[in-house]
Formats: C-alpha cells, structure tokens, sequence
C-alpha cells in the first residue's frame, strides 16, 4: 500500500444515498484501511487517491448524514474530524462535498454548513446520469460563480464517470485554497454568535470557532459544549441571553440555522437548474407495489425468507467445508506428534481447533454481508424498516431492528455485525443484547439430541415437533421484554427520531457490494477471530490439564478384559472427570441442582461455554461413548436413557427425567453461551460492559428459568 | 389547520407550523420542511404507522407520533394537483 506523498488529508461528506462510497471506492481504487474512531463504534474508511498528477493524498470517507448539528455518534464524529479534534486524526486540508444531482437544494443545506468551517470545498454533483435523465441540466459555472469559485464537477461513480474530473478539483481546491461562499447571518444571529464565542473562550480558555459557536448556539444537543469542557452552570445564562437575542430578532433559536441557510440557497440556486423533458422516476411505481397495504408485507415476507432461508441454506456448504478441512488438518498434523500428547492435543484440539472455532462463521457473515448490502444499496432496506417499524417501536426498536432479529436464528455473530445498519445508537444497542436470544443455529443439535432420546419416544413424534418449535420461541418471549425494559428503564440515552428517507431504487454495484461483505469479514476476523482462538485455548487448557499417567494404568487395571476402543472411550471420560474442568464442575454442581443436572451435565454445560453445541461432544466424552458423538448418535442416546442418579435423595431414579430435559433445553435457549457472540458484542458496542452484562443476565435468566421448569415438572409429573 | 397525521394518502397540505425544539422537527427542518413547504402524505404503513410523505423532491417516514406538531394548511394555494406518475 502506498503512503500519501505530503501527508495530506482529504474528507468526503455528503447525504447518505449520495452515492459517496461508491465515488470513495473508484477514487481510493479500493486501496483502503477500515479502523475505527477512538470511544465511538463508527468505522474510520480510508485510502490513498491519485490527484491525476501524481499527487497522492488520504481520503477519508466520513459518515452520511444530512446535518451537522450533532445528535448521533456518526454527526459527531463527522464535526470532530472536520474540525480536527479527532485523536492521531489531522484537520482536513480539503473537503470533497457529495451531491445528490436530483435534489440540489437539500444536499447543498449540509455543503453550506460545512463551508463555515472554513476548509477548502469541492463540490461533486454525482449521480449527474439520473439527474440527465430526469431532464435535469445543471449550470455548473453559474452554480460555481454563485459559490465563491469552488470547482463544481459532474459525475456519475456508479458509471465511473467523471472520476478524473473529482481528481483533479481536489488538486485545484488544495492548490487554491477554494473557499465555498459562506452564509450571511443576519446582524442580531451574527451578534449572539459572537457573543457566544467570546464567552465560551473565556470560560474554557481556548480559541472558539465560529463553526464551534454555531453548534453551541443552535444545538439542543450539548455534546459540543462537553468536548469544549464548557459547564452548564458556565454557558447556562449566555446561551440563554443569545438564544433570546435570535428570538427577538424574529428567529426561533432552534429553527433559525435552517431557516437561513435554506434562505442563502434558494437565491444561489435560482437559475442554475432548468427542467426539461425527461422520465419520471420509476421508484413511486415501484413503491406502490413493494409497499402496497396487502402485497407489500407479503413480498417482504417473500424476500426475507428467501434471504434468510439462503444465509441459512447457501452457508451450510461452505461451513461444512471448512469443518471437513479443520478435521482433515487434524488427521495430517496429529500422527506424527503420537509421541506427544500434550503436543498433539494442544495442535489439534487447541489451535487447529481455535480457528476452526471463528473461521466456521465467515460463510454466513459473507452471505449475510452481501444480501444486507443488494437489500440497502438498492434502497429495499428502507421500505422493509418502513414496514416493520410499528411491530418493534412499542418496545424501544426501530424497523430495522428485523433484519440482525431474523438473521439471529441463524447465527448472532453476522447478526450482531449487522446491526451496524440501525442508525439510532439506543436501538441499535438494544438489539444487538436481544439478539443473542434468537434461537441460533447452535441450540439445534442440542434440542435434537434432547428430543429424539426423551421426548419422541415417550411422547410421540407430534410432541417431539411441539417442543422443538417451543423452544425456537422461548428465547423470543424473553427477548421482547428485555428489550422493552432496556429501553425504557435501563439506557439513558436519548431516542433518535425515527426519521428515515425512502431513497431512489438504484441498481446495487457489485464491487461496493462485496467490497464492504469483505470488509466487514475481515473486521471480525481481526478483532472477536482472536478473542474467540484465544477462549479456546484457555478452555483446552482447562479440560486437558492435569493429565496424570496413573489415570490410564488404573483404567487399564480396572478392565483388562476390555477391546482397546472401550477403554479409551472410558480413560477419555476420567481425564475430563479429573480435568480443572472436571474439578470445577463437581464442586459447583450444587448450583445446576436444583436444574436436575448431575456433575456430569454440569461439566457438558460449564465446557459449552465458549460455543454451546460442544455439549454433545461432551456428553459423548463423560458417557463414555467416545469423543466424536453426535446429536443423532444411538449409543449416545443409549447411554443417557440407561442414566441413574447414583447418590442422594434421586438415587436409582432417572438422571435425564422429564423435567430435566425440559430444564436442560430450556436453559440452553437462554443461556449466554457462546465465546463468539460475547466477543462480538464488545466489539460492536464498544466495550466490554455490555458484553459482561449480557453474560451475566442471560446466564442468570437461563439459571432461573430452567430451575422454575425443572421443580414445576419434576412435582407435576 | 390539520395535524399532519390526519392527513389522507394522496393529500396535499401546507407546513403551517412545527415545533423546533423537538429533534424531529429539527430533522426535518435540516431536510428542508420549512414552514410554507408543500408536502404530501404518499401513504401509511400497511400497519397503519409510519408515514411517508414527499416534499422538496424526497419521499422521507416519520412516525404518527414524530407527526403530531406538524400542522398543515390543507386548504387554499396548495399546488395544482400533479397529473399522478406513470
């Protein structure tokens, strides 16, 4: 990857569905570094762009947003870094503008805002194709003359047209310092504002903006007065006394930014554009299909089953793949380490396994990653938030809250990724800690294992297909109030408008689409993929050490007549029993007590942990029916029918009763048990403390719920 | 005057008033509707909530409840009814 030659940076603003990233993409040519900004979960883009001379510059590709005034993460993020208040992040020396061609009024509102910041502007009036075939011409010298000089370019990036042009009104904006024609206060807003700036100066000893003094003024948001450092008790009084010198000046404080912004527009634009003959849009047309009262719910329907059916369906493949090459690894790397155990286990069920663990998840994130970007480029996403939102806003979500909530019965972990996609920070918190509930993927062999050994032969096949699907909504009846709860009682922050735009369909483009479905994959490889190998490892350790050869010699005596495969079958099951993980679980097995489980479900429950369908394995190991169970496994099933308590009140009754199957399944629907998805979502919520508090609550709710089902059962039947 | 939620699919109205010191309003002053802007309810969610309506070239939901301080002059110079889109 090449450096920018005079290290300097370069920002991209505009509204979303601008068609920003796909300009970013055919300027950086997809040479690009994904972070993130410091304390806020909003991805830092940015890559290296040819000046059409040579010249190399870094571009950085800010949020979308439609205004400066700071009430999300993204605006903030967007002020601080145009503002160079960003950590280790320079002042830009340039601002490229994306401009919607079709609506230059709107686009231009947040253009004009950011000219008060004072940085050299260019300004790109992309989607020029659309804009031309609506009938749309664009006087783009008029419109430059208007701005103050500014380049003023045409371009369409979803064609790669007029890419060159971008490059080359960067090169002259950073050359000639091209100032943008900034707004004209009228005389008692300029005054309040310049009495703001003083005070704020005086107060926090530092050098106030005018840009800084707009957001102070107009904002009810005080995020930019916090980062100032200036108190309430400091700007409570001045701020008061300025607002009321807009009002009286005839201005609502809070409307007056729009109001003459807007103002300053409409008399730049007048004349610049003509409309001529040209075709309608056809996304009303299509709106009235994919939203009409009755088909619009029954296509979205259509479509999400599709979509999801497919992450569930197409992933499958490549994930048994990739389970088929960590197993054949360990066939290759395994016999020449015969003469060391340790070794041997630690390659094989330590590391190989350890990335094999995080690697199985890359198939449905990719797949997941590539319908979430066709459903949002094309403009689908949208609609389906604008049908969906009345089912989630009565409990704190918003409509785009069903997409993560539906992929979450496949796998949290794409899930979580994909609640990115919520703008509203509360909403998008409170479904990603919900998510974790939706029955993955991972509780099936659990359920099916638990079902065909307890429920289908006593019960029949038809209570069989009950319970199964009983169990896929457990987790859902206790995901709807934790969300409601959260939201309304729990999280302080401040509700985000559900204001969204219904943008223009438009053909998604495929190197954006799976450009940003490999980003996103290599992210949580980076980031939860060490997290995850690491737990791994550690949870090795725990059941591998200590091995003690004497285990094996008391075996071997124990059953001398036994066939060598019964015998490591038995001497596998008594060193996990004298394992730290065996330890452990026989001394905490007086807390899953009152859940039916003995010390040998306790250690299957505590190993599954990290990832929750290793209790079958581990049954399989503590049975004595060898290490490669399955959940279809008649020995398996065998073994566990035959199970007696042994000692205590329970002695010669069945270990796997009614009520402790039904508590078993019940606490694994609930239980927090998945290395991964905690890992996950410390990433995507920047932190660890919601991670730990999703563990702790779902690990207690499971606890709770499943010692409720086991005493009512256990008394009932 | 009409709040705007009381407006039908396929009405026009004029912003009479918004109350700014809402977060909505200020969205959707920064997206243009100003008071004196023509706007038009498209149509409902099939669940009855949000809404979308049109105005300055953008088809924009908002939520039933976000809508209540919107009021709209249904009557009068409201523009010639467009010839409804192919």
């Amino acid at each position: 990857m090449s450096t920018p030659d005079a290290g300097l940076l370069v920002a991209l603003v505009g509204n979303p569905n601008t068609g920003k990233s796909t300009l970013f993409n055919a300027l950086t040519g997809l040479r690009q570094r994904v972070g993130n900004y410091p304390g806020v979960t909003v991805a830092r883009k940015s890559g290296t762009c040819d000046l059409g001379d040579g010249q190399k510059v870094e571009l950085v590709d800010l949020p979308g947003l439609y205004s400066l005034a700071a009430a999300s993460p993204d605006e903030q993020v967007v002020i601080d870094a145009l503002s160079g208040n960003i950590a280790g992040d320079r002042r830009p020396d340039a601002v490229v503008l994306v401009v919607d061609s079709t609506n230059l009024l709107r686009n231009l509102f947040l253009a004009s805002q950011v000219a008060e910041l004072g940085r050299p502007v260019v300004i790109v009036l992309n989607q020029a194709d659309v804009a031309k075939e609506q009938g749309l011409r664009i006087d783009t010298e008029l419109l430059s003359r208007r701005l103050g000089g500014v380049p003023v370019v045409l371009s369409s990036a979803w064609k790669g047209e007029g890419i060159l042009d971008v490059r080359r009104a960067i090169a002259r904006a950073i050359a000639q310092q091209t100032q943008m024609k900034r707004v004209t206060w009228p005389t008692n807003i300029a005054a309040a504002l310049a009495d703001v700036a003083t005070v704020a100066a005086a107060d926090t000893g530092k050098p106030i903006s005018e840009a800084e003094a707009q957001r102070l003024l107009f904002d009810t948001n005080p995020s930019t007065a916090d980062r100032l450092g200036w108190t309430l008790a400091q700007r409570e009084k001045t701020l008061r006394t300025a607002r009321d010198r807009v009002r009286n000046s005839g201005y609502n404080p809070m409307a007056a930014e729009p109001l003459v912004h807007y103002a300053h527009l409409r008399l730049i634009l007048e004349g610049v554009v003509t409309e001529g003959a040209g075709k309608a849009g056809r996304s009303a047309a299509v709106d009235r299909l994919l939203l009409h009262r009755f088909l619009g719910p029954v296509l979205f329907l259509g479509i999400m089953l599709g979509f999801f059916g497919s992450v569930f369906w197409l992933a499958k493949f490549p994930m048994e793949w990739i389970q088929a090459g960590v197993d054949w690894t360990k066939t290759i790397v395994a016999p020449p380490l015969d003469a060391y155990p340790m070794l041997q286990s630690l390659l094989a069920d330590g590391i190989i396994g350890g990335v094999g663990a995080f690697l199985v998840f890359l198939p449905q994130i990719l797949i997941l990653f590539l319908f979430i970007g066709i459903l949002e480029d094309s403009g689908y996403m949208a609609r389906a938030a604008f049908i969906m939102d009345r089912l989630f806003s009565w409990c704190g979500l918003n409509g785009k809250s069903f997409v993560p909530l539906l992929s979450g019965f496949a796998c949290a972990i794409p899930s979580l990724l994909s609640t990115r996609t919520i703008e509203d920070p509360k909403a998008r918190l409170a479904t990603a800690f919900v998510v974790p509930f939706m029955s993955c993927s991972a509780r099936f062999p659990v359920y099916a294992l638990m079902c065909a050994a307890f429920i289908g032969p006593t019960y029949g096949a038809g209570w069989q297909s009950v319970v199964m699907i009983g169990m896929h909504c457990v987790g859902l009846l206790f995901a709807v109030p934790t969300a409601f709860v959260l939201t309304r009682l729990v999280l302080k922050v401040k509700p985000q408008p559900f204001v969204l735009e219904l943008p223009r369909y438009q053909m998604p483009k495929p190197r954006d689409v799976i450009w940003r479905m490999w980003q996103n994959a290599a992210e949580f490889v980076s980031k939860a993929g060490t997290v995850i190998f690491a737990i791994t490892i550690i949870v090795w350790a725990l059941s591998y050490f200590p091995r003690d050869a004497s285990v094996a010699e008391r075996i071997k005596a124990a059953n001398p007549s036994a066939t060598e495969e019964v015998v490591k079958s038995k001497l596998q099951a008594a060193y996990v029993e004298q394992s730290y993980m065996g330890r452990f679980g026989k001394a905490v097995q007086p807390i899953f007590d009152p859940l039916g489980f003995d010390w040998k479900i306790t250690v299957g429950v505590l190993a599954s942990f990290p990832a929750r369908e290793v209790i079958v394995s581990t049954l399989g190991v503590t049975y004595s029916v060898g290490e490669g169970a399955e959940a279809d496994s008649q020995h398996l099933r065998q073994a566990m029918q035959d199970a007696k308590w042994s000692e205590g009140p329970r002695a010669g009754t069945p270990i796997f009763s009614l009520a402790a199957v039904l508590a078993l399944m019940v606490f694994f629907a609930l239980c927090s048990q998945c290395g991964p998805t905690i890992a996950t979502l410390a990433q995507e919520t920047g932190g660890w403390k919601w991670a730990a508090g999703s563990f702790v609550y779902m690990t207690a709710l499971a606890w709770l719920a499943g010692t409720a089902v086991y005493q009512v059962v256990i008394r009932l039947t | 005057m009409t709040p705007l939620s009381q407006l039908l699919p396929g009405q026009f109205g004029k912003l009479a008033s918004l109350n700014p010191e809402r977060g909505v309003d200020q969205r959707l002053m920064a997206l243009g509707l100003l008071p004196g802007m023509v706007l038009k309810l498209i149509r409902k969610a099939p669940l009855g909530d949000p809404l979308a309506i049109e105005f300055g070239g953008q088809v924009v939901s908002l939520r039933l409840a976000e809508a209540e301080n919107l009021i709209v002059d249904v009557a009068a110079d409201c523009p010639i009814q467009r010839p409804r889109q192919p």
